[in-house]
């Protein structure tokens, strides 16, 4: 954790559990809250299109770039949904 | 049938009888009436009944005497039948007129005792059972005094002796059903005796029948509602799956495991606390790559894509571009001592962390990096000892075996403990026949005929010892003993050193099982046999210091590479003494490398920080490439391996530092080119296919030219 939050570029880090609850930050409360709860939506279905597809296969990672930054996800097992928000500023 | 008789017979006394007087009959009824003291007694149950209309006669009118007279004459009998008489021709009345009157026929069912019929018939009572054969010898009997009775009836037609007649006839009769039921059963056996046989039958009680009905509460309810996809379904169903899996695992360790319950809970608790750690360790680990993959996006697409353009423009040299460079904050004080590649991961590789000053030995460790992070190592196991060696598995690229400065030797299993208290899955021990000086090379082999794995380990100490992974121990056996008094006749000028040899390298045959090579502390090259532990095949006077590598080529059997510290790099081919090709690299080198790509390719590193690839195919007498790599001056290169699948290679340095670099496209494409321009020379002399076999075939050519 903290080696990412080390990395140069990184804004900051969330971890949301399945229920889209943060439990762990870097960032400001209002944010936090925002981003965990628009991304748990997105996650949700974006997993379910992938498996909807697939049974077998499932999420691991996604990445959406924006033109002023980047936000990385990776979805975890069923009980523990852990989002990382990282957010890059583009060269 | 014997009615005629008995009718005929009473006729002369009935006639007689009928001669009485009348006078006499009146006496005989007065008497009858006198005399029959007895009869009247009978008489009276049956008094006289008059009859209404009976003449009332007076006393003298009773008195008064008729005569009638019986005769023999039938008064009924007619007394003029005329006949025809064919005689006289004329009908003549008949004087003699039947006069017998018949008053009264029955026909017995008596037979006479002498007769034939009664024979047959007591023939016939005596097949049947014995009870109607009894009543068949009281049938004779009877029939005398019955004979008379009928006689009577038949010749007074009286009242009375009727009446005998019709009780003997009931007598007759009774008895008759009696023989004819003889007959019938005796045809007819099934037919139920009619006297004795009585049916029965009783009927049972009928359950009544019975309604019973009660109302229980209705089951709750709720309603429910989901929208199932397709992966819903699936995850389900797996989970049954696993349910069940773990039903069977528990009855199968039911009984068997009861008392590890305890420790088993104390363990879920453990689990449970530690699972958010691990769930989150592996999501982390992905997300580290992919924010490395950002930052050093520029490397990963020199290393995927980049092919440096100048190239083209220089006739023979290559370079070497830099990409990533590895470190570890907790091992910066240590130098590298050994890297392998993984070779079924090609991104992965290992790094020995120790120290080749041997006034500074501390501890030591062993780092598993992977290309995709380079920030970070994979695997990290603290050592207490410096490493010396290690090697990867080549098919079980999980085992990593680990030579120490200590003389111990070990084997990690990277499946094992992931991020747990690192320690080894085997270790030799003091006990085990450990080496008592560094371990200088260890080397997986070939399992051995029971499928154990095992390597070999060349130590100081002068042995070459194997060793065999038997269920969790190591079990070692000496291959050979490094001595020097095989090599003594040859060389006379190491007389005053101690009488064992110290092996620094060693190298195994690729192709031939048995052969292998060992380097000495003295500068000489054995050639061994694993067969013969007692003597080497060959001695080559190699070098004047230590022999720091020998590796054979990996293409040619007969070629194999060394370098020492005596600044020299030599190649030679095995079935000759003297070296084929001498290089001189002004510094002592430190370790040198065959590439997998091309068998003429081969790269050396030098303590000054140089990195010298060579082509042979190119240039027999000089590196076409010659390049310092490290940034500070004094750091010393230690080792170099090429990657088994892409153009790279790491190098180590004693500051603890590996750096990859991508060979230009000169260093390994050009040996191709060449040699595509040689093949169509020297066909003649191969028919082997791999053009890498055929160019370094030549070899002996070249060097004899």
């Amino acid at each position: 954790m903290s080696r990412i939050q080390g990395q140069k570029g990184v804004q900051g880090i969330i971890i949301v559990n399945a229920e889209g609850i943060p439990i762990k930050t870097t960032m400001d409360n209002s944010t936090t809250v925002q981003y965990a709860g628009l991304i748990h939506q997105l996650v949700m279905k974006a997993r379910s299109t992938i498996r909807d597809v697939d049974p077998q296969n499932d999420l691991t990672f996604l990445r959406i770039r924006s033109k002023k930054n980047e936000i990385m996800i990776a979805p975890g097992k069923r009980t523990i949904l852990l989002q990382t928000l990282l957010q890059r500023g583009l060269q | 049938m014997p009615v005629p008789t008995t009718v005929k017979s009473k006729k002369p006394p009935g006639a007689g009888l009928k001669v009485a007087k009348p006078a006499s009959k009146k006496k005989d009824e007065e008497e009858g009436v006198d005399q029959g003291d007895g009869w009247d007694e009978w008489a009276q149950g049956k008094a006289l009944i008059k009859p209404p209309d009976q003449l009332e006669l007076t006393e003298e009118e009773l008195k008064e005497e008729f005569t009638k007279i019986l005769t023999a004459n039938n008064p009924h009998a007619p007394q003029n039948i005329a006949r025809y008489s064919f005689k006289e021709r004329s009908y003549k009345p008949i004087s003699s007129v039947d006069q017998m009157a018949v008053h009264f026929v029955l026909e017995g069912n008596l037979i006479h005792v002498d007769s034939e019929e009664a024979r047959r018939q007591r023939a016939r009572q005596d097949q049947t059972d014995e009870k109607p054969a009894a009543e068949a010898e009281a049938e004779p009997d009877e029939e005398i005094p019955e004979n008379p009775v009928i006689e009577e009836t038949s010749e007074i037609v009286d009242a009375a002796a009727a009446e005998d007649a019709e009780e003997a006839e009931v007598l007759g009769e009774e008895e008759r059903p009696d023989s004819v039921e003889a007959q019938i059963g005796k045809k007819e056996q099934k037919v139920t005796n009619q006297f004795n046989f009585s049916e029965r039958a009783s009927q049972t009680l009928n359950n009544p029948l019975r309604e019973r009905s009660c109302q229980t509460e209705p089951p709750p309810r709720c309603n429910f509602s989901a929208t199932a996809n397709q992966w819903v379904i699936y995850d389900a169903y797996l989970e049954e799956l696993e349910k069940q899996e773990k039903n069977k695992d528990k009855q199968k360790t039911f009984s068997a495991k009861k008392e590890e319950d305890k420790l088993k809970k104390n363990k879920m608790v453990t689990e449970t606390q530690s699972d958010d750690v691990t769930k989150v360790v592996k999501v982390v680990k992905i997300f580290e790559r992919m924010v490395n993959q950002n930052t050093f996006d520029d490397i990963a697409q020199d290393f995927k894509y980049f092919e440096d353009a100048s190239d083209e423009f220089r006739e023979q040299e290559g370079t070497l571009l830099p990409l990533w460079k590895f470190q570890y904050d907790k091992a910066k004080r240590l130098s590298v001592t050994a890297l392998c590649w993984n070779k079924s991961y090609q991104d992965l590789f290992a790094v020995g962390m120790g120290s080749y000053d041997f006034s500074k030995q501390g501890h030591g460790m062993l780092l598993l990096y992977t290309l995709k992070n380079s920030t970070c190592p994979e695997f990290v196991y603290p050592t207490s000892s410096g490493i010396m060696c290690l090697h990867i598995h080549d098919r079980l690229s999980h085992l990593v075996a680990v030579g120490f400065y200590d003389g111990c030797v070990a084997v990690f299993d990277l499946k094992a403990e992931e991020g747990g208290a690192a320690q080894p899955a085997f270790k030799s021990t003091a006990k085990a026949g450990k080496h008592t000086d560094p371990v200088w090379q260890v080397r997986w082999q070939n399992d051995d005929m029971d499928n154990n794995h095992n390597f070999y380990s060349i130590s100081s100490d002068g042995r070459v010892v194997s060793w065999t992974l038997i269920k969790n121990e190591l079990v070692f056996s000496d291959v050979i003993k490094l001595s020097l008094e095989g090599a003594l006749p040859e060389c006379l000028e190491v007389v005053e050193q101690p009488s064992v040899a110290c092996g620094t390298s060693f190298d195994f045959h690729p192709k031939i099982d048995f052969l292998f090579l060992v380097g000495t502390e003295e500068g000489k090259i054995h050639k061994c046999s694993k067969a013969y532990s007692s003597q080497f095949l060959e001695t080559y006077q190699a070098h004047n210091m230590a022999v720091d590598a020998v590796k054979w080529n990996q293409f040619h059997p007969k070629v194999f590479l060394s370098c020492s510290s005596d600044w020299t790099v030599k190649i030679w081919d095995h079935t000759i003494r003297t070296p084929m090709f001498t290089f001189d690299l002004n510094s002592a080198v430190g370790d040198v490398a065959w590439s997998p790509y091309s068998s003429t390719v081969f790269a050396a590193v030098t303590t000054d920080g140089k990195v010298h690839v060579f082509d042979l195919s190119i240039n027999k007498y000089e590196a076409i490439c010659q390049q310092p790599v490290v940034a500070k001056k004094k750091t010393k290169l230690t080792h170099i391996e090429f990657n088994p699948i892409h153009p790279i290679i790491v190098v180590g340095d004693d500051r603890g530092y590996v750096t990859c670099f991508k060979l230009s496209p000169n260093l390994r494409k050009k040996p191709k080119e060449k040699k595509g321009q040689e093949v169509p020379k020297g066909p003649e002399v191969e028919e082997a296919k791999m053009e890498k076999l055929l160019s370094l075939l030549r070899e002996p050519d070249y060097n004899s030219v």
